[in-house]
């Protein structure tokens, strides 16, 4: 017998081709080109303005691109192209597109008339129509995965930043996206409250969930990323593996940043 | 000055506690007289309008209770919560379209506010009463079959649903600005957090923001309720049969003026005051979440919390509603 290995072709979660995307004159992406494989987590570095933000924005919709294509799993994000000609998705397809899509941002945005586990199941009772009984069980177990089985009943306001980060993390993988989006989780915590958020993502990353996430958490980066993208003035301006770019990287631009953050 | 460090005990030796200040307050003489004037002025008030022979306080307390009075009081409630309902929704409904990316909706919500809101609510009442005027025939019909069914405007826009309407638009016009303000109050943040969960727009609005913009809403809503109870005394104009129309025709024929608008003034503080003590129950709850602290207790509670101290054998459970979740909010918890 012998074991037959096959080449498995390389599937891609995104992919950018030449994205622009402009606020009124102000052209924060000018031409962004990047692809993520499938299962691979992709650190997004650079300095702020740089259009890091924009761009994850941009992979759930939540910004309309100006010029380009971008893709999720092979598909047009926002628009359907129908013999040549792009079609503006209609809501309820933006709808499902996102909702294979988990997004975490910087200030948490939990919803905060809701208990932690009604944050987690909200989206799934009544958006997928999950009924209340599985989707509540499901939740306990997503919590109990971020360490905050206890605090299910606690309103967002009784938790600690770390601990909201957590929930708002449960929240997004309840509705078992594909992909997941970090908008700087870390950057309003305090330090010491950092790192239980990272072991929450470096836990994801080792279950082969797909991500993409901005930060500027360098020992994140070196240790989850399987490719770093440095940005800035809206283009990606170095990309490969953290070895490569974070410790021998070849841009001037590269340099400057990371002799300034490390 | 350099062994002011010396100062501090050293770790382990306990410092003698501190003596506690003992000194002669300071005498608030203005505080008394100002007391004494008030209570005076207060005593030649009471003596000039309650103890007067001019009041005939049996008759205030015999028509108190008249039925007729009760009669209109029971319809001065129901306008009075029908015109809210109808306000309100219509209030959500031009605020939504005020908040719209349709500049024709906006425009619309705009006229809708400026017509409503600039002109007297006494006018509107006359103006929706005499609507016959202007329309004298009201009906529906399906256009190209021959299903019509049409009625005389003055037999369906009776007193009660000119003033319902009229106090209903005025008052969508007052909510519509209220309702308004408690959306723009709320995060726009929650709003991007439930659009990339996969929520549409209509559930987003009704399952996160609108929960949100209640806590403001309320409020200024419990204002507006109250209002618009006064204000269905207006509607008296067109008589219709509300409680100052009652008390007027009473006193049309017995001339106890004073006495029937006592009687009045009596019901119509008694709803408020019912409506104040919902509006603290209403804002209790849609202020849950709101605070990383239990809400303190109402004062049922806090009275039952009394008698519970005040005889110790019973044990009133008063504080276990609101605090479930008193364990410390923001310890560490490694994942």
């Amino acid at each position: 017998m012998t074991l037959m290995v096959e080449a498995q072709p390389v599937t891609l979660m995104v992919e950018a081709q030449q994205v622009c995307k402009r606020f009124g004159k102000n052209e924060v992406l000018k031409s962004i080109d990047l692809q993520v494989p499938t299962g691979s987590v992709v650190v997004l570095l650079g300095p702020s303005g740089s259009g890091k933000s924009t761009f994850l924005r941009c992979i759930n919709h939540l910004e309309k691109i100006d010029g380009g294509r971008l893709f999720f799993k092979e598909e047009l994000i926002g628009y359907k192209d129908k013999g040549g000609v792009l079609h503006e998705m209609r809501d309820r397809e933006v709808c499902h597109q996102r909702s294979e899509i988990g997004m975490v941002f910087q200030s948490f945005n939990l919803f905060p008339h809701m208990t932690a586990i009604h944050n987690v199941i909200a989206a799934p009772t009544r958006v997928k129509g999950e009924h209340k009984d599985s989707a509540t069980e499901r939740g306990l177990t997503l919590l109990a995965r971020v360490g905050l089985a206890d605090h299910a009943d606690h309103y967002p306001r009784q938790l600690s930043g770390g601990q909201q980060q957590r929930v708002a993390i449960a929240r997004a993988l309840a509705m078992q996206p594909k992909l997941m989006l970090f908008d700087e989780p870390t950057s309003a915590l305090d330090p010491e409250l950092v790192n239980e958020v990272l072991e929450v993502m470096r836990d994801l990353a080792r279950d082969g969930m797909t991500m993409i996430v901005v930060t500027h958490e360098m020992g994140f980066a070196r240790e989850v990323a399987d490719s770093v993208v440095f940005m800035d003035g809206g283009y990606v301006v170095e990309a490969g593996p953290p070895q490569e770019v974070l410790l021998n990287p070849q841009e001037p631009r590269t340099q400057d940043f990371l002799s300034k953050v490390l | 000055m350099s062994d002011s460090l010396s100062m501090a005990a050293p770790p382990g030796q306990a410092r003698p506690a501190p003596k506690p200040i003992r000194a002669v307050p300071i005498r608030h003489y203005g505080r008394w007289v100002g007391a004494v004037i008030s209570i005076g002025v207060a005593a030649l008030i009471i003596r000039l309008f309650v103890i007067t022979p001019n009041i005939n306080w049996p008759k205030v307390a015999h028509y108190l209770t008249f039925r007729d009075i009760l009669v209109g009081l029971e319809l001065t409630i129901i306008l009075t919560i029908a015109a809210m309902v109808l306000g309100l929704a219509l209030g959500i409904l031009i605020a939504v379209m005020r908040l719209s990316v349709n500049p024709v909706l906006r425009t619309l919500s705009w006229f809708y506010i400026w017509i409503f809101r600039g002109t007297p609510l006494l006018i509107q009442i006359l103006f929706w009463f005499n609507v016959a005027l202007i329309i004298p025939n009201l009906g529906i019909g399906i256009p190209g079959t021959s299903w019509w069914v049409s009625e005389n405007t003055n037999l369906l826009v009776t007193p009660f649903v000119a003033a319902l309407i009229a106090l209903g638009f005025n008052e969508g016009a007052y909510m519509s600005e209220i309702v308004r303000a408690g959306i723009m109050v709320v995060d726009y943040g929650q709003t991007e957090a439930a659009l990339a969960l996969g929520m549409k727009r209509t559930l987003l609005f009704r399952m996160i923001v609108l929960p949100q913009a209640m806590r403001a809403i309320i409020p200024p809503t419990g204002n507006e309720f109250i209002g618009l109870l006064k204000n269905t005394s207006l509607v008296s104009v067109i008589a219709a049969q509300e409680l100052l129309t009652k008390a007027q025709n009473i006193y049309a024929r017995n001339l106890l003026v004073i006495e029937l608008l006592l009687v009045a003034s009596f019901w119509y503080l008694l709803v408020t005051s019912l409506l104040m003590w919902g509006q603290y129950y209403v804002e209790r709850y849609f202020a849950r979440g709101a605070t990383n602290r239990p809400l303190p207790p109402t004062p049922p509670q806090k009275l039952r919390k009394w008698l519970g101290d005040k005889f110790s054998g019973v044990k009133v459970a008063a504080y276990t509603k609101t605090s479930q979740a008193e364990d410390n909010p923001a310890e560490g918890g490694a994942p």
